[in-house]
């Protein structure tokens, strides 16, 4: 094992991971995303779904060029790494629909894992309800593994299969640079196919360029480190292993530490406010911040790695895990067509049910699919 | 070979969980067939921190870990 892949693979590697995007989290609040979402998976993949059309809520709509370069980066880190290998085949459909659910849960948290850990960077106590709330759907999630939960092996694919995550990022990266909006309205307004934010948190985002290298550098380093916040969770509660969680608390301390710093530093720059109340994009409701995340967190552990591992996964060729992420844009899409993401005013109307549902889901899920291996 | 694991195409952390078994069952050297450098790099750790010792050999697309006492 050479020198540098003995680092990556070292707790000072994962530790350099979590760290590096600790910071790189913070700044890109600085440059421009919104508050306490300098990376946040499951609104970054929420604002590409509007950006989309898939759904029509117009302050959440940008094609964040922070998800490509994830994928990117981790494609380019497994090319040279010689680990960029075509797999597919474990359950796509199970994994779509864990995908589809934790973002419907994500959603009424408002925020992935990495943005629950940037919200509390930035003082946002909800943020406790949420991780509580994600450790105990990974402990869910973990009890269902002990039992011999597993949705199968995957298998070789064609070489052509481990390109098609990448290649769609590509696209995505075309439409955010060339924005089209050839479609016309009835008064001849101009309006997609590709629809941007004008106000929101969807129109607040780094300089393209920015977002895409921020990703690229993020991608690389947590395929390298193999760096997954649920991951982190499962390994202590299964094994007793901090390895992951070592990367996790690193990135947790280094985004306040840098929040800290840049706000004593820069004048009429806040990004620490501690309390519950009135914090950026979220809401207070502490139930439903709760039990939005053990869904998430159960979704996650059963399908074996938090959203940013599965993108990481897809840029390395594994098919499974690109069903995962599409199965968590094509969530968000329901999440506020039908009512169920959360505003700053609270959960939306259907999202408790929304979240019953799922965990009913993932319950019979993690219940039934027990191939014997 | 006394153990043998076949834990290729499984997701995380099934390979290390099957890996931990057979540390604990005692019988060496336990052979692993992986795909993946995650599983490599978890069964290895796993191996290691137990103080075993463990040589990984590339054969064909495949990772076979020999872990020994």
């Amino acid at each position: 094992m050479s020198k540098l892949n003995r680092f990556w693979a070292s707790r000072w590697g994962i530790v350099f991971a979590g760290a590096v995007i600790g910071i790189l989290a913070s700044l890109l609040v600085v440059w421009g995303n919104p508050k306490n979402m300098g990376i946040c998976v499951a609104c970054f993949e929420r604002d590409i779904a509007g950006a989309l059309g898939l759904h029509r809520a117009a302050i959440v709509q940008y094609l964040r060029p922070e998800i490509t370069g994830f994928v990117l980066g981790s494609t380019i880190a497994a090319l040279i790494s010689q680990e960029f290998k075509a797999r597919a085949g474990s359950a796509p459909i199970g994994r779509f629909l864990l995908g589809a659910f934790a973002m419907i849960g994500a959603l009424v948290f408002l925020g992935c894992p990495w943005r629950a850990l940037l919200r509390l960077a930035g003082g946002d106590l909800n943020a406790v309800l949420g991780l509580a709330g994600l450790a105990t759907g990974v402990a869910i999630g973990v009890s269902f593994i002990k039992r011999g939960y597993n949705l199968g092996r995957s298998h070789r694919a064609p070489a052509v299969v481990a390109w098609m995550m990448p290649s769609l990022m590509i696209g995505l990266l075309l439409l955010a640079i060339f924005t089209p909006r050839f479609l016309r309205d009835a008064d001849g307004n101009p309006t997609g196919p590709i629809f941007s934010s004008t106000q929101g948190p969807g129109s607040m985002h780094a300089l393209l360029v920015v977002s895409l290298l921020v990703g690229l550098v993020v991608g690389f380093l947590a395929q390298r480190t193999r760096f997954c916040t649920m991951g982190s969770i499962r390994d202590v509660l299964l094994m007793g292993d901090t390895h992951l969680i070592s990367g996790v608390i690193a990135l947790l301390v280094t985004a306040f530490l840098t929040n800290l710093v840049l706000t004593l530093a820069v004048p009429d720059l806040s990004l620490i406010k501690v309390g519950f109340a009135d914090q950026p994009v979220a809401h207070d409701n502490h139930l439903w911040n709760f039990l939005g995340m053990v869904l998430a967190g159960l979704a996650f552990a059963l399908a074996g790695g938090c959203p940013g591992r599965q993108l990481f996964l897809s840029g390395e060729g594994d098919g499974d895990a690109a069903v995962f992420v599409l199965g968590m844009i094509t969530g968000a899409a329901f999440s506020h067509n039908f009512g169920l993401a959360s505003s700053p005013a609270g959960p939306g109307p259907y999202g408790p049910i929304a979240v019953i549902i799922g965990l009913i889901v993932c319950g019979v899920m993690g219940f039934l699919a027990r191939e014997k291996v | 070979m006394a153990v043998q694991i076949d834990a290729r195409g499984l997701s995380c952390p099934k390979p290390v969980m099957l890996a931990r078994e057979a540390l604990k069952g005692g019988e060496f050297p336990i052979e692993v067939l992986v795909e993946t450098g995650t599983s490599r790099d978890n069964v290895r750790r796993a191996a290691q921190s137990v103080g075993c010792t463990v040589t990984v050999e590339k054969v064909g697309d495949e990772l076979r870990l020999i872990i020994t006492k």
